[in-house]
């Protein structure tokens, strides 16, 4: 069937939505609450499109393409109706963006400057104050939070947790945990899939640094922990991981456990062994690459040649690369000579 | 795995058996979750009423090291009721008849009594698994990690053969791999028997290929496996032991054993990290760099081959392990170099058939699962999709043996270990991460509530555990989650660690050790 967006003619699937259709078109369309892994909700009003011949403005996240319809992304209309919510929005949203670890990287924010808001204009009650920080790894900001509903919909569709829902109705909802227990007594598993997928700043992992997302720089690589391969990016300002990005284009499909999550800082832990070392009257002191260079090797000889190939063994690693796998057999059947080589596969 | 991960979203059964998935291979537990909530039948087999019990349509409860016999079980029950698929069977199988033969002893009632489960759920699991179009089974240590792990192996081949659920997408035969990178030191020859892409060192035309590729002599002979090297120390024909990034003194069964071994061993090379239990018995420790300061490749379960890319430096002096090995292995005179790991890439494409289309220009872009023959091949989403590879799939019937250690007046609990969402292995890592120590602090023992009443002992209480091989002191851990007569011990902790009980006896053909079974018992301290 055929549909018209913004004068122009397009051919879509039936059942396609309007948003859906938008995107396949180019066209891009403000979402606070859409994520194209989990049911859509309509609940953020940000994605609002004129049709010909329907009264209202409609969410296009949830409205689905009928044949001929005529649709309009960006009309005066639909630009004052998105400026309306942004503006309802951020009426009841802390103005905090200075001191908010999500500036730089807050689609509220972003999406407020793109569409000239500045200030909210409706001055009445705020929110009422909820936080919970009773989780290690991150903290949770009811002032700040807009009840997308992102984090109870990852938490419940896509890693079938379901520790938190919406408490209470209208004005007094409130994303919570089941009697308001708190986060660390529900049963939250803190894989941080809800945080990785907060818009703004009511979600926000409790960073051991101070950074700004503009001055970091993402690097795309493999989780090191299990056998799964989650893609994430590395969140790196200087010389330091500061925060860790699932990959939404890879088998993991935007999600991360806990460990791949959070659990970066063994990497800058000042136990991290930073020189060779040598056992000298049972105690290990430090020395130079090229004294440790000298000892394995001279001891390699020696032992070839009084004990032969089959006196050496080596464990590679389940943890290292292919590369560096690759290169400790051939070690150990190139030069030192023997078969030797096995590694933790059964443990 | 023979098929993919995202492949599990379309299956219309998961049989999940001794894998507590959503702890140890969390995004695979959520995928498996996504897909029951989908709709497809979910059957679990685990000691432990783990989280994915709470979601199967039949949960089996069953005793520790009784694998083959609930196997065994359902397999009988399938073939009593013709639900078997013959025409699979016939145009893709051999053996059949014998397999027929040897599961006709393994009624729902005999296995019932073996595995601690009702007849009933057997019954059940079986017609689950048999009637679904595309069923796959997902497995892990808990079947390999017993002195019959080889032998369940296969019987787990044969039930998914006997259902044809071997070349079919969503389907398979998925032992989910524990470590990032343990399906590519597999692959790269980080075994005793073989060369790069499992080319066997006993076929002399595999020796001359690597011999003409790599300008050295090489040695035909099988080499020893990890619990072979330990028994070469203790003989004292092995004299030199390099071990690079693992940590035996914690992992590794019989703690006290591995460190007797180690503090024997004439000289010892520890490349790692960190400082950790196994360095202590070093006489050099290498300062290695960690993934994210370094450029590499990874294989994950699903044989997919992924970047890893250099984010920041290493800390100090220390360096990437390829570098370290590369210095080494100049100074003992073999000349040749890479500028980067790239290049040993295309080294192991150039020998490893699997990964002969395989390059980092590629890995850009995309991530490829093995096989992939060359550089126009698109990767393999599942195996033996045309034909099983040895032409045609075998039936391995095997016969359930008991564990070699079973419960006795001395040592009267069955002792299982395992790994928890919180922690990685040995801790080296994760043990540094304040909020994981937070959620899971300490070593602990969960005992059912039936077992500590007769013991006495309570929830929270220091208790001391005791086997043939030694005694460790733990906190105990009430819960219904394991059964009466039977306790679980994660083996992450240094203190208070499940390897100083757990028993070395292992299987013949993999040499894996029995971790999963250790008679033990429990006293109050």
């Amino acid at each position: 069937m055929q549909v018209t967006i913004n004068g122009k003619n397009y051919d879509v699937e039936k059942n396609t939505t309007i948003l859906k259709a938008c995107k396949d078109a180019g066209i891009e369309i403000p979402t606070l609450c859409h994520d194209d892994r989990l049911s859509p909700s309509g609940a953020c009003r940000l994605c609002l499109v004129e049709v010909e011949g329907w009264k209202n403005l409609h969410t296009s996240c949830t409205a689905i393409c009928k044949d001929n319809m005529v649709i309009q992304t960006h009309s005066d209309k639909v630009i004052k109706g998105r400026q309306e919510v942004l503006d309802l929005l951020i009426s009841n949203h802390p103005l905090e963006c200075l001191t908010c670890e999500k500036s730089g990287a807050c689609k509220l924010q972003d999406y407020c400057y793109e569409y000239g808001i500045t200030e909210g204009t409706y001055r009445w009650e705020m929110k009422k104050p909820y936080f919970d920080s009773s989780n290690p790894f991150y903290n949770f900001d009811s002032r700040k939070c807009i009840l997308c509903g992102l984090c109870v919909r990852v938490c419940d569709e896509l890693q079938g947790t379901s520790a938190i829902g919406f408490e209470n109705r209208g004005f007094e909802t409130n994303v919570a945990t089941p009697f308001n227990e708190g986060l660390i007594n529900s049963t939250c598993v803190s894989c941080g899939n809800c945080v990785s997928v907060c818009p703004v700043g009511a979600l926000e992992p409790k960073s051991k640094e101070k950074f700004r997302y503009w001055e970091t720089r993402d690097v795309r690589t493999t989780c090191s922990y299990c056998g799964v391969g989650c893609q994430m990016d590395l969140v790196v300002k200087g010389n330091k991981v500061v925060d860790v990005k699932p990959a939404f284009d890879a088998l993991n499909e935007g999600l991360l456990c806990v460990k791949g999550k959070f659990s970066y800082n063994f990497l800058s832990h000042p136990d991290r062994l930073k020189r060779p070392m040598v056992k000298k009257d049972g105690v290990f002191v430090e020395t130079s690459w090229e004294e440790a260079y000298n000892l394995i090797v001279n001891k390699m000889k020696s032992v070839k040649e009084y004990y032969g190939s089959e006196a050496f063994a080596g464990l590679t690693s389940a943890r290292c690369t292919n590369e560096e796998n690759y290169l400790f057999q051939k070690m150990f059947r190139a030069v030192l000579g023997t078969n030797n080589v096995d590694h933790c596969a059964r443990l | 795995m023979t098929n993919s991960i995202s492949e599990i979203r379309n299956t219309d059964a998961m049989f999940v058996i001794g894998s507590n998935t959503t702890e140890n291979h969390p995004i695979i537990g959520a995928v498996m979750k996504q897909a029951k909530k989908r709709g497809a039948k979910l059957i679990v087999a685990d000691p432990r009423r783990i989280e994915l019990a709470e979601y199967a349509d039949v949960f089996l409860q069953l005793k520790p090291g009784t694998n083959i016999a609930l196997l065994n079980g359902l397999m009988n029950v399938i073939i009593e009721n013709g639900l078997q698929n013959d025409e699979y069977i016939k145009n893709r199988t051999e053996n059949y008849e014998e397999l027929k033969e040897i599961v006709k002893d393994y009624t729902p009632e005999k296995v019932a009594e073996i595995c601690g489960v009702k007849a009933e759920d057997i019954v059940n699991a079986a017609i689950i698994y048999a009637q679904a179009d595309k069923a796959g089974i997902y497995y892990t240590m808990g079947v390999t990690q017993h002195s019959t792990g080889t032998n369940a192996v296969m019987s787990i081949s044969n039930l998914a053969l006997l259902c044809g659920n071997v070349g079919v997408e969503s389907a398979g035969v998925n032992p989910l791999r524990g470590q990032n990178n343990v399906q590519g030191a597999c692959d790269m020859g980080g075994l005793p028997g073989d060369l790069p892409g499992y080319q066997k060192v006993f076929k002399p035309e595999v020796i001359q290929k690597f011999e003409d590729a790599w300008g050295a002599k090489l040695s035909g002979k099988v080499g020893a496996t990890i619990g072979e090297m330990f028994e070469g120390i203790e003989k004292d024909e092995i004299k030199f032991l390099y071990i690079m990034g693992e940590n035996p003194v914690v992992s590794d069964p019989d703690t006290n054993h591995v460190k007797k071994v180690l503090s024997h061993a004439d000289f010892v090379v520890v490349q790692d990290i960190f400082m950790n239990e196994t360095a202590e018995f070093a006489d050099v420790i290498l300062p290695a760099a960690a993934f994210a300061e370094k450029d590499g490749t990874f294989s994950n379960t699903e044989r997919r081959v992924q970047r890893v890319r250099k984010a920041v430096n290493p800390p100090g002096d220390a360096k990437a392990d390829w570098e370290i090995l590369m210095n080494i292995m100049n100074r003992m005179g073999y000349d040749k170099n890479y500028a980067n790991p790239s290049e040993i890439m295309d080294e192991i494409a150039s020998l490893t058939p699997s990964y002969g289309g395989i390059n980092y220009d590629r890995l850009e872009n995309e991530s490829i699962q093995w096989p992939c023959l060359d550089e126009n091949h698109p990767g393999t989403k599942y195996l033996h999709e045309k034909a099983i590879a040895r032409g045609r799939g075998l039936f391995m019937p095997v016969d359930y043996v008991v564990s070699a250690e079973m419960p006795s007046e001395e040592y009267p609990l069955i002792m299982t270990t395992g790994r928890i969402l919180y922690h990685y292995h040995t801790r080296t890592m994760t043990g540094r991460e304040d909020g994981l120590n937070q959620l899971a602090p300490e070593s602990f023992v969960e005992i059912n509530p039936a077992t500590a009443n007769r013991l006495s002992i309570l929830d929270g209480e220091r208790v001391r555990l005791v086997s043939r091989r030694g005694e460790v002191e733990t906190t105990a851990r009430i819960t219904e989650i394991i059964d009466d007569g039977v306790v679980f011990m994660p083996f992450h902790f240094a203190e208070g660690s499940a390897n100083y009980l757990t028993n070395t006896v292992k299987d013949e053909i993999a040499k894996i050790p029995e971790l999963k079974v250790a008679a033990v018992r429990v006293e109050k301290i």
